[in-house]
């Protein structure tokens, strides 16, 4: 009733392949900018910003970027966090030592370096695919971490590695406050999901997914797989470099190299499973469950332990915080492996009929 | 049978030899091709018919043998090059796209005509976006000759079987080949289906002049739509003319019902 196409007639084929064919799709992702560069900024506070917005969006973008090479392309990989590493660095260095290149210019310069490094720890994919290629791409979380230890020049010389961001100027203007830093990123996160989601449904998309779906099939409607995969790496570590850049100059501030270990890989990986594998908005669904459940849990069990009369304490909370969230992955898992994306789609299915049955 | 004019020689196989390990799959198998025509490849299961459509569009380089397309001789075909030739075929076992609908799987027969770069596309800028609409046209001209307007936005793995095997052909025809090879495009198919595959079959080669080998299994569809058959036996050649010398002909009539020894 609420969520159908009943009436809009598409009669050329560029209304039919516009970007969001559905009226009611345009207007909710108008009212959601709308919010996202209006609302928030004009009524946020300093701890959505800080805590929540700015990471749910850092990290949105790099399961944007995982979810082009597995979900699209289906090449799985473990080194979403040293491609975000090598982001983080390349921008900081690019600030260092090039002088006056403005600030964006380097987050592009960090996301080029990054896209170099991705084509050359995804030739194994030439070889080898699935499980194999996932640990293939250890290497590159392993190796990639190590040099930014092992080398002091890349990090400037500073004890074990660690680096702080310069100062964002664009324009004259200083990105200082949480607010400003929000709408830096927010603008670089929409732009370049839009971009995701026309390559996505473009020639070079339908080449990703035609050799995740059938490879000898995408070879011999000439699809050329090596061009088409490392194409996939080359794009998906440009969005995990940007998004480290902005990981180290918007968000964090000062970074290390151990904190871009494996355990922020799978953080990523398991972002874009729950969110869903293939889609654009399950990278920002599964990047919003990953990062905010634990805050709401942290917020919510005190209160209803207080309810119940129970004591509680720190540690208990944080214990129960792992435990709901391990069993609420499991729970959402089992009734819809193909992530929220999938959920939100059956959802639309429904309430294209609803309330009529058929 | 239409009127379309068979052709000269367009695809000439040289003694062919193709072996995986110890295991010979094609042996010494010469045949050509002309262009128009309908070209059938018979034989009892693993005889190697598909192995020679492999050979012929790339996926498997034979160890022996000569390919000749269109006066070029060749030791074998690569796949995108095959395609970049004007190859196009279907599988046995159906290999769509799973995870998406008609129209991309469609559109993906096309890729390779279109020719704009992948940032062009990632901002939908002019060319991008007038090629997309472009194909589009020709895939929805596809989609009319086929007759599957209603399922076009639908994910193919959703779809029947006879439908897959039809959008299967339409992701071939898509790409508007010279030569089509279809790997036993009516297999497992009921009768309607059949003579469905069939009408389509021979519409595209009588509207399109285009020439197909066809691996099929069915003699009544093969002996009524084909111009000139090969039969294939233990991956050598047993037999080859028109439909209904092969069907006289003692070695083939041996292969598939067996001698008196």
């Amino acid at each position: 009733m609420f969520y159908r196409e009943a009436g809009q007639f598409k009669s050329s084929y560029a209304a039919d392949q516009q970007i969001f064919p559905i009226r009611q799709d345009r207007i909710g992702i108008a009212a959601i900018l709308i919010a996202a560069f209006v609302a928030v900024p004009l009524f946020g506070n300093e701890y959505w910003f800080v805590a929540i917005l700015i990471p749910f969006l850092i990290f949105a973008l790099a399961a944007l970027g995982l979810n082009i090479l597995t979900g699209y392309a289906g090449q799985l990989s473990l080194g979403a966090a040293a491609f975000m590493a090598v982001g983080a660095y390349a921008a900081y260095n690019f600030q260092l030592r090039v002088d006056g290149i403005p600030i964006l210019v380097s987050f592009i310069c960090a996301g080029l370096t990054a896209a170099a490094v991705g084509i050359v720890f995804g030739l194994p994919s030439l070889r080898i695919k699935g499980f194999y290629l996932a640990v293939a791409t250890l290497a590159a979380q392993f190796f990639i971490v190590w040099c930014l230890t092992k080398f002091p020049w890349l990090s400037n010389n500073s004890s074990s590695g660690v680096i702080s961001a310069q100062r964002i100027i664009i324009f004259g203007h200083e990105f200082e406050s949480a607010r400003e830093k929000y709408l830096l990123v927010l603008c670089i996160v929409v732009l370049m999901a839009m971009m995701a989601k026309n390559m996505a449904r473009s020639s070079i998309g339908r080449a990703w997914m035609a050799v995740r779906d059938m490879d000898v099939a995408a070879e011999v409607v000439g699809i050329r797989l090596m061009h088409t995969k490392l194409l996939a790496f080359a794009v998906s570590s440009f969005y995990c470099g940007v998004a480290g850049a902005l990981y180290a100059f918007c968000y964090l501030g000062s970074v290390e190299p151990d904190g871009f270990s494996l355990d922020l890989s799978f953080k990523i990986l398991f972002m874009i499973i729950v969110g869903g594998v293939g889609t654009i908005l399950g990278s920002f669904l599964g990047a919003a469950f990953i990062l905010l459940l634990p805050i709401f849990l942290n917020v919510t069990l005190p209160w209803i332990a207080e309810l119940l009369h129970l004591p509680i304490n720190g540690a208990t909370v944080s214990h129960i915080e792992t435990m709901v969230f391990g069993a609420l992955i499991m729970f959402f898992l089992i009734i819809e492996p193909h992530g929220l994306a999938r959920l939100w789609q059956i959802g639309k299915e429904k309430l294209r009929l609803w309330p009529f049955p058929h | 049978m239409s009127t379309r004019a068979i052709g000269d020689v367009i695809l000439d196989l040289q003694n062919i030899s193709l072996r995986f390990g110890g295991v010979k799959a094609l042996t010494d198998i010469s045949f050509d091709v002309r262009e128009h025509e309908i070209r059938a490849i018979i034989g009892p299961n693993g005889a190697g018919k598909s192995s020679m459509l492999n050979v012929i569009n790339g996926v498997y380089r034979p160890q022996e043998g000569n390919i000749v397309f269109r006066g070029e001789k060749r030791h074998n075909m690569e796949p995108h090059k095959a395609a970049e030739a004007g190859f196009a075929r279907t599988f046995q076992n159906i290999a769509l796209f799973k995870g998406m609908s008609v129209l991309d799987n469609l559109m993906t027969g096309r890729n390779l005509k279109m020719r704009s770069n992948f940032l062009l596309q990632a901002l939908w800028w002019g060319p991008a976006r007038r090629e997309e609409l472009e194909h589009r046209r020709k895939v929805e001209e596809v989609i009319d000759f086929l007759e599957i307007e209603h399922i076009r936005k639908t994910p193919v793995g959703r779809l029947p079987y006879g439908l897959q095997k039809r959008v299967e052909l339409g992701r071939a025809l898509a790409a508007e080949p010279s030569i089509l090879l279809l790997d036993e495009p009516m297999a497992g198919m009921n009768v309607e289906e059949k003579q469905d595959m069939c009408r389509f079959i021979l519409d595209v080669n009588d509207q399109f002049g285009t020439t197909i080998i066809l691996i099929e299994h069915d003699m009544g569809v093969v002996m009524d739509i084909s111009d000139r058959v090969v039969v294939l036996d233990y991956g050598r050649k047993i037999g080859d003319g028109a439909p209904d010398e092969v069907k006289n002909n003692p070695d083939v009539i041996a292969a598939y019902l067996g001698t008196q020894h």
